[in-house]
């Protein structure tokens, strides 16, 4: 191995504590999950079910998954694979968002140009 | 550690005048097990080599099948519906089993950890898994075809592969899921390989440009395949379970999967030519003797690829019914994947500009490659311009751009690298004249096959039909002599190169004068553990005594 991946070294492991108050904080993420899928919030339903969620997933990405203690390298690789999933969804959008859109302007007719009659 | 003689006997060590001779990696054991249960990295590029081998000639006969079905424009030599078969099956083979797997896995594997003076790789038991899991997914394919096959095209778009495909598409579609797992764990291994099992002093901007490629295709293998895995199980489940996906009547979009499976499946041609790319870069810097020109700028071309690779693949799709305005953003990033691509082929250039070129049969293969890959990529540009896409899409213009890319790029990157380090692989040279011989096949036959066919794409022949108009038929014609030519030119190698892996004449260890490390810091073969002691690395990768330098020097 060399030495100039020392840097990569984990640090020390979280408290115990930190995984209780994650572990009681994604409880109660859950519940609010619930709650909000009872109610009508509109066109606001889906982005608050996923706001919650990535919210629950960032926190298990974080703290269960050790990512917050490791180092740059591993935080590069959570980062580069979201990316790649912005990427995917973001650029699916580009089509799916824009394929109703009038594209070209209304049909104009050709002026009928009257030809001459050669004798 | 010290071993008698008798169990150097009982390992199968072969004795010359009761002396043994050198212990290399391919003679310290000599049973089968000891190949298939190997967990030396030299060991398993070759196995990857004898399969990929077995599955390019099968692919190449299917090859052959198609290019004698057009020799007329009936079609008189197979029925439409096997025609259909014949192709699918020539494409997923050559695809998934050869081109992508092709150098990295077989000259990676071997190569790159003497490339950076380490022992192995990172996970040798995964590497061997990933051996088998291609293995498995082969006999998945092979047995798909054996049952009658599948008619839907490499491709394997909806609804072709959904509402209306035979029974054997869930087959291929489980051995690719399978064989992508072969490919991810692969690239895994290779990124940390190169992180973690460097020389001490080998830096990363020491690394040889073969293990920069090697990096950066590891990059689109890990974060590109788990999306075909994810298309291929989602179109499983729309067949299966009917959950709508794909298929409009369920509330599914039959454009998604074009869009799933070329999000994969773009970068995927970059898994192909970014490795021989590589290759190009070392046969040109070695062959002209002279430190390659704009090191960084190649380095940074391939994973400047690597990531331009992912944000254009709508350019498969510009007449599949996306929103034009979509067409236009992604046409206009598709031209980015140029500037990369056209920085690779001008530093060679430069690299060989005064440079004392040496024109052993390597360098052969490398002028190929370059004059190939740049007309392949050139054309590229025709097809990602909107307009021109409209007339040439699915036409054999497509089908000559991309052979030009993935035949004259990957395939002949893959030979010129083969001849290379073929002295290193087995100890032995092969004989030169043949070879070059086989070069200039190569090159005169892929042109002779591919050429006609930009005129016959523009002419609108379509792409996937066993008939057509008869004026087309002078074009097929020598494009199906081309293939003869081309064919002999692949043959050639596999004789002549086997042969000389038993009893050519034996290599130095550095037939070449190479400058990396696995030339000069390992035997030819090398030994098992690949190195005496731990090498150390003082200097830049390529320090050749350039000719510029001493023109300059002389000056003064």
């Amino acid at each position: 191995m060399s030495a100039h991946d020392h840097h990569e070294e984990m640090h020390p492991p979280a408290p115990v504590w930190m995984y209780v108050v994650n572990f009681l904080v994604l409880v109660v993420l859950t519940i609010v999950t619930y709650f909000v899928a009872t109610k009508d919030l509109g066109a606001m339903s889906t982005p608050v079910a996923l706001g919650i969620a990535v919210v629950k997933a960032g926190l298990v990405v974080l703290f269960f998954m050790h990512v917050f203690e490791s180092g740059p390298l591993t935080k590069l690789t959570i980062f580069s694979s979201l990316f790649m999933v912005a990427v995917l969804c973001g650029f699916f959008l580009v089509d799916y968002s824009t394929r109703n859109l009038e594209v070209l302007p209304p049909e104009e007719t050709a002026p009928v140009v009257e030809k001459s009659a050669k004798s | 550690m010290s071993t008698t003689v008798s169990e150097l006997k009982a390992k199968g060590v072969p004795f010359v005048n009761n002396e043994p001779s050198k212990v290399t990696y391919l003679n310290h054991e000599n049973t089968v097990a000891s190949w298939l249960l190997t967990l030396d990295h030299k060991r398993i590029g070759v196995m990857y080599l004898i399969s990929m081998t077995f599955m390019f000639l099968l692919g190449g006969i299917f090859a052959g099948i198609i290019r004698a079905e057009l020799i007329t424009p009936k079609g008189d030599m197979l029925s439409s519906d096997f025609y259909n078969k014949t192709f699918t099956a020539h494409g997923v083979i050559m695809v998934f089993f050869v081109l992508i797997p092709a150098v990295p896995a077989s000259l990676g594997n071997f190569i790159m950890p003497l490339m950076l003076g380490a022992k192995d790789v990172a996970f040798p038991r995964l590497n061997l898994m990933s051996w088998y899991l291609y293995v498995i997914g082969a006999v998945f394919t092979l047995l798909a075809m054996l049952l009658g096959g599948v008619d839907t095209g490499w491709t394997f778009y909806t609804p072709l592969s959904s509402t209306y495909s035979n029974g054997n598409v869930m087959v291929v579609a489980a051995g690719l899921f399978i064989l992508g797992f072969s490919s991810i764990l692969t690239g895994l291994n290779f990124i940390v390989t190169i992180h973690r099992m460097r020389a001490p002093g080998l830096t990363w901007f020491r690394l040889p440009l073969f293990v920069w490629a090697l990096y950066a295709t590891s990059i689109i293998q890990l974060l590109g395949t788990p999306v075909i895995a994810i298309t291929l199980s989602l179109l499983g489940l729309e067949r299966v379970l009917g959950v709508g996906i794909f298929d409009p009547r369920l509330g599914g979009d039959p454009i998604l999967f074009q869009h799933l499976f070329w999000f994969y499946s773009h970068p995927a041609v970059y898994i192909m030519i970014l490795p021989p790319l590589g290759v190009a870069s070392e046969l040109v810097t070695t062959f002209s003797r002279k430190p390659i020109f704009g090191y960084q700028m190649i380095a940074g071309s391939s994973l400047a690829i690597a990531i331009f690779s992912f944000i254009v693949w709508a350019h498969h799709m510009f007449t599949s019914g996306i929103s034009p305005y979509a067409a236009m953003f992604f046409s206009l990033l598709t031209f980015s994947v140029a500037i990369p691509s056209g920085i690779k082929v001008f530093t060679w250039l430069g690299t060989m500009w005064r440079g004392s070129i040496v024109n052993d049969s390597p360098m052969w293969f490398a002028y190929g490659f370059i004059g190939l890959f740049t007309i392949g990529g050139l054309t590229g540009l025709f097809l990602s311009t909107l307009g021109t896409d409209i007339h040439l899409h699915d036409t054999y213009f497509v089908v000559a751009h991309f052979h030009y890319v993935m035949v004259g790029g990957a395939i002949v990157g893959l030979m010129g690298g083969l001849h290379f380090w073929w002295p290193k692989m087995f100890g032995r040279m092969y004989n030169e004249p043949l070879a070059k011989l086989s070069a200039f096949f190569v090159f005169a036959g892929f042109n002779l096959t591919f050429f006609p066919q930009f005129l016959l794409g523009y002419l609108g022949m379509p792409r996937r039909y066993h008939e057509y108009p008869a004026e087309m038929q002078v074009m097929n014609v020598f494009s199906t002599a081309g293939a003869l030519v081309l064919g002999l030119g692949y043959i050639m190698p596999m004789i002549y190169l086997t042969y000389a892996a038993f009893w050519g004449p034996k290599a130095s260890k550095n037939p070449w004068g190479a400058t990396t490390l696995d030339w000069t810091a390992t035997d030819s073969p090398p030994t098992p553990h690949n190195f005496e002691g731990q090498p150390v690395v003082t200097e830049e990768p390529y320090h050749y005594k350039s000719t510029e330098n001493k023109e300059h020097a002389l000056a003064h």
